[in-house]
């Protein structure tokens, strides 16, 4: 597998691009940062596998939080409230 | 097997279905055997199982524990047949509620609490829960005050997610099987607060 | 837009959530069953993943996509992806269906 890159705690960024093909990684996220929650552990990617590839080798899936008032500029909830997206290794850089 | 088309001809998608079926059958695929008894096993799950486990959870705190660190494991520890299940609990408390959506397509934690409602699945409850969580639960019924935290989980990836409910007041003193039986799904998928009565 | 796939749906504007559900007809079911089958969640032998299912599904197009039922988007995407993984032919199913069909 591919070496865990993030810890649980990290601040992490979205990659903000928009490819074509089978991808997990919503739309609304790209681009926003969040903190590691928790390491998933490691998975075949998906992106791979919906190609009728094997997805290995498996890479690392991370619990990333989200400040909602930070991923929704008109967010009308409390200032603490959140949202847990996984999101795989390949799809995050360090902020 | 086939009451299909007696009384009504098959749609274009119900025609699929067969022929698909039939076609794997005489490949050797599948049995229609295989099919009927899968089908009946979904048939028969409900929310029972994720009942259970929120019941035990709310009467031992050291399961609560394990529970609310590996999810199918405990699931397990029941003896609960959970196959492929990558299970997250999360848990309510006084100041934070949880609740679960898939927004890209509608997994769902389908071993322990059955098949997903049509609501779920549903391109509203999809597009506005991430975004607006608050005004979709209080559609279902549920205030949750301002001073309370919302976590949203899209469940994009491997992991299923389950919400603990809080256990109701006057509730004390109860069995588990009391407990299991006012465990709803809607509770358990976070639309909804468990009730004791 | 294409840079929005139509299923990529979270945070986009919308109506009340309808709080319907439905008894899943026989048809439905097994649809489902093979689903569960063919990935070889039973022990089965695994024909497909759930990565190709969806993929399938996403690339029906918008307007078939918001008019298709649930089990409908699936059996036609089981039924890609069996066509995709060569376990049928375009030929076996036209000739089947047409089959099924005349059955009556």
């Amino acid at each position: 597998m591919v070496e865990a890159k993030f810890q649980p705690g990290d601040r992490v960024k979205v990659m903000k691009a928009y490819p074509l093909g089978h991808i997990r990684t919503p739309y609304y996220i790209r681009g926003c940062s969040g903190v590691v929650e928790r390491i998933c552990g490691a998975f075949p990617n998906p992106e791979e596998l919906a190609q009728m590839r094997s997805g290995l080798p498996a890479q690392p899936l991370y619990r990333v939080r989200f400040s909602q008032a930070e991923v929704w500029p008109d967010y009308r909830g409390g200032r603490g409230d959140t949202i847990d997206v996984e999101i795989f290794q390949h799809w995050l850089d360090k902020e | 097997m086939s009451e299909l088309g007696k009384y009504a001809p098959l749609t274009y998608f119900q025609l699929m279905e067969v022929s698909l079926r039939e076609l794997l059958v005489e490949k050797g695929v599948v049995s229609n055997a295989e099919v009927d008894a899968v089908a009946a096993d979904m048939k028969s799950r409900g929310p029972e199982r994720g009942a259970r486990v929120v019941a035990r959870a709310w009467t031992d705190p050291a399961y609560k524990r394990r529970l609310l660190a590996d999810g199918t494991a405990a699931c397990e520890e029941l003896g609960l047949d959970v196959p492929a299940l990558r299970l997250v609990v999360v848990e309510n408390t006084p100041e934070v509620h949880n609740v679960i959506v898939c927004t890209l397509c509608s997994c769902y934690p389908r071993m322990l609490l059955g098949l997903p409602p049509d609501w779920y699945k549903s391109s509203n409850y999809r597009k506005r829960v991430v975004r607006e969580p608050r005004a979709v639960l209080a559609e279902f019924g549920t205030r949750i005050p301002d001073s309370v935290t919302i976590r949203v989980h899209d469940s994009t990836a491997d992991m299923r997610y389950m919400v603990l409910p809080m256990r109701p007041a006057g509730t004390e003193g109860w069995s588990e099987e009391r407990l299991a039986g006012i465990v709803t799904r809607d509770s358990m998928v976070g639309v909804a607060l468990a009730q004791a009565s | 837009m294409i840079e929005r796939s139509h299923h990529d749906m979270g945070g986009l504007p919308a109506g009340k959530v309808e709080r319907s559900e439905h008894d899943y007809a026989d048809w439905e079911r097994r649809v489902d069953a093979l689903m569960v089958l063919l990935s070889g969640i039973k022990g089965a032998q695994k024909l497909l993943t759930v990565d190709e299912l969806r993929k399938n599904i996403e690339t029906i197009g918008p307007e078939a996509y918001d008019k298709m039922s649930y089990y409908e988007r699936w059996v036609v995407s089981i039924t890609q992806t069996m066509l995709q993984r060569g376990v049928i032919t375009t030929e076996e199913l036209a000739r089947k269906m047409v089959e099924v069909k005349h059955r009556g």
